[in-house]
């Protein structure tokens, strides 16, 4: 599948933003590691911009960040959504009220628990109609993503916006499924080269494990090893650098994601 | 779209196990609906529960994956000899060329409901038997389905609240014309959890009595439980007659609301207007359709009029969740295998529970069984965060 790169989104611990990540992640500048800062986002209603959860903030502020640099009226953007854990402090909140004797469930954490929530608080924001899926492939969740991203961007023939994000589940499942840090990533995806578009991505799934393609900074291999989304790290690294690049993106058990980044 | 053909599929509802117990339900009009016994529920609410004691638990090497949900798609993927035709498959295509795509709302998450209840008194932990990635999870289907059936192709869990099966097919027929599988089983499992059944109490949308989809008096849903599956191939160019096919797939956002569709139903019809695009058919093609029909006051009333304002008054309509309660993330493969079945079986089904329909609401609503023999028909599914699918099937003659 080839598809054309326009725009990209970033959000993590030391990756404030594309422009600010990119000698990062090639190596220019030093990774330093800080908090993410997480607003809800000034595009939705007030009611809604208060009942944001953590999660939806994350995946919002991500994919405004790809948009930020992208003359594509946002409402006509298809969009996949794509996370391991979805909304993790929810479910939490939810789980700890039922197992109160009184099990009085708070109604915005239920229907801020399902996965699809920053999909549905996202097509709020930006006033779209536009078709959207959210997804879950665990550990692989960012490459199942990309895949359907892909698929629809060539099968629908229209621009797509995937966005890819995890943060911590809080205590006490994260001591069962700890993760590192708090991730988001956005990908602006085109079936034609345009004026805006950079890179060209031609993706293949592979029905063989194979080594995963790394990072070589040891604090931004945690961050890649450590959480879903940051699987995406090694693309991300090969779209802020200059030359084209092979990699391996872990997919499933038993097969992996080749993907060649060409700059254009 | 190019048709896809549904070469194998099976549905387990509170209806019953497999294809045939649902085929006489819907016939005689019963509902699988009874008084709420789930677990430690103390609700006054209606479920279709699956009997616990037909939820067989996951044994030997799939282990890790035990819990209400896998338990309730191995049952369903036990009918039908839906396991013999992907094997037969799997032997056509390789295990490589397979997709998988299915969808659920809430996965494993009554695993970690019941965890939450016995966290250490001093640490909080969760009891050392649990497992996330394995139940909570929202693959946890997704994994556990691909290993029983022995699948190595492309692979992903659609999770959009109650219209996650329904996109399921929305991506299984992407991922096949862009050539990254030949087939794909597609469907879903939603099981009863304490989530959803208080979550939706506290939405006030749970109705204390049987849900009356359409019905003047009708007061919110019922909860059911169920799976179903469904294996999806390139169609021949002439297929033979009785093949089921799926024509088109529609989909939408509301951009309106979290937990309430948009008044007007200005997304509901953008996906059916969509489907109906895809599947290269005006609404005069379609015979019938599956509603969402959820039986809340909101849901019903725009549904009728996005659907009046494409199909007008003249085309069969009924919601078949008075008779299988709302099966939510499982809805879209439980809705889809009955319209196969309407078509297989030359009968509309009527709305079980649904006594007067609201005069306010003007499309063509079945309150009985028709016996007129729908060729082409449409489902609708619509979920939390204002996502629609519309899906168009097709009988060959």
């Amino acid at each position: 599948m080839q598809v054309f790169v326009e725009s990209v989104g970033l959000l993590g611990p030391g990756l404030s933003g594309w422009p600010a990540s990119r000698p990062v992640l090639t190596g220019v500048a030093p990774y330093v590691p800080g908090e993410v800062p997480l607003p809800s986002p000034d595009a939705l209603p007030a009611a809604e911009r208060r009942r944001t959860g953590l999660e939806v903030r994350l995946a919002l502020n991500a994919g405004l960040d790809a948009l930020v640099r992208s003359a594509r009226p946002p409402e006509t953007l298809a969009s996949v959504f794509t996370s391991c854990c979805g909304e993790g402090h929810a479910i939490h909140q939810i789980c700890e009220a039922l197992a109160t004797a009184e099990r009085v469930v708070s109604p915005t954490s239920f229907h801020n628990s399902v996965h699809n929530a920053p999909a549905g608080y996202w097509s709020i924001a930006q006033r779209s109609q536009a078709p959207s899926t959210s997804l879950c492939c665990f550990e692989w969740s960012f490459n199942a993503g990309l895949l359907e991203a892909c698929a629809y961007c060539l099968t629908e023939a229209r621009p797509v916006l995937l966005i890819s994000y995890d943060l911590p589940y809080p205590e006490p499942v994260h001591a069962v499924w700890p993760m590192t840090g708090t991730l988001g990533a956005a990908l602006l995806l085109a079936p034609r080269a345009t004026s805006a578009s950079f890179a060209r991505l031609d993706v293949q799934t592979e029905t063989d494990a194979r080594a995963p393609t790394r990072m070589q900074d040891p604090a931004l291999e945690a961050l890649r090893s450590g959480n879903p989304t940051g699987r995406a790290l090694p693309l991300l690294r090969a779209l802020a650098g200059p030359a084209p690049e092979r990699l391996v993106l872990e997919y499933l058990t038993d097969s992996a994601a080749l993907v060649t980044v060409t700059p254009c | 779209m190019k048709p896809l053909t549904l070469s194998a599929f099976t549905l387990t509802t509170s209806l019953g196990i497999g294809l045939r117990a649902h085929i006489d339900a819907l016939r005689s009009g019963r509902s699988g609906l009874a008084r709420c016994a789930f677990e430690s529920a103390r609700l006054d609410t209606w479920v279709g529960q699956v009997p616990d004691a037909r939820l067989a638990p996951i044994n030997e090497e799939l282990a890790a994956f035990d819990c209400r949900n896998n338990r309730l798609a191995q049952l369903a993927l036990a009918q039908d000899d839906f396991l013999q035709a992907v094997a037969q498959a799997r032997n056509r295509y390789g295990a490589r060329r397979i997709g998988l795509f299915v969808g659920t709302s809430t996965s494993g998450l009554f695993q970690t409901e019941l965890a939450y209840r016995h966290r250490d008194a001093l640490s909080g932990a969760l009891p050392s038997g649990f497992n996330y990635a394995a139940t909570h999870n929202t693959f946890s289907l997704g994994g556990f389905v691909r290993a029983r059936l022995g699948l190595q192709g492309p692979a992903a869990v659609v999770s959009t609240a109650c219209s996650s099966s329904a996109k399921a097919f929305g991506s299984a027929a992407r991922m096949i014309a862009a050539g990254l599988c030949d087939a794909a089983v597609v469907g879903g499992a939603d099981s009863l959890c304490l989530t959803t059944l208080y979550g939706f109490t506290s939405l006030e949308l749970l109705s204390s009595a049987p849900c009356r989809p359409f019905d003047i008096e009708r007061s919110g849903i019922s909860i059911g439980e169920g799976a179903g599956f469904a294996l999806l191939e390139h169609s021949e160019e002439h297929e033979s007659a009785g093949t089921v096919q799926l024509l088109g797939v529609g989909e939408s956002n509301d951009a309106h609301h979290m937990s309430a569709p948009h008044p007007e139903g200005v997304g509901a019809r953008g996906a059916m207007d969509q489907a109906l695009t895809s599947a290269g058919l005006t609404a005069r093609d379609i015979d019938y359709i599956n509603l969402h029909g959820t039986a809340t006051r909101s849901n019903d009333a725009a549904e009728d009029k996005a659907v009046y304002a494409l199909f007008g008054s003249s085309t069969a309509c009924s919601s078949t969740k008075g008779a299988t309660g709302h099966l939510l993330g499982a809805a879209g493969i439980a809705e889809a295998v009955i319209c196969a079945l309407a078509m297989g079986e030359r009968f509309m089904p009527g709305s079980v529970n649904t006594r007067r329909v609201d005069p306010s609401l003007r499309v063509r609503y079945l309150l009985d069984n028709a016996t007129h023999a729908p060729r082409r028909v449409m489902s609708n599914s619509f979920g939390f965060g204002g996502s629609n699918c519309s899906l168009v099937f097709g009988r060959v003659q």
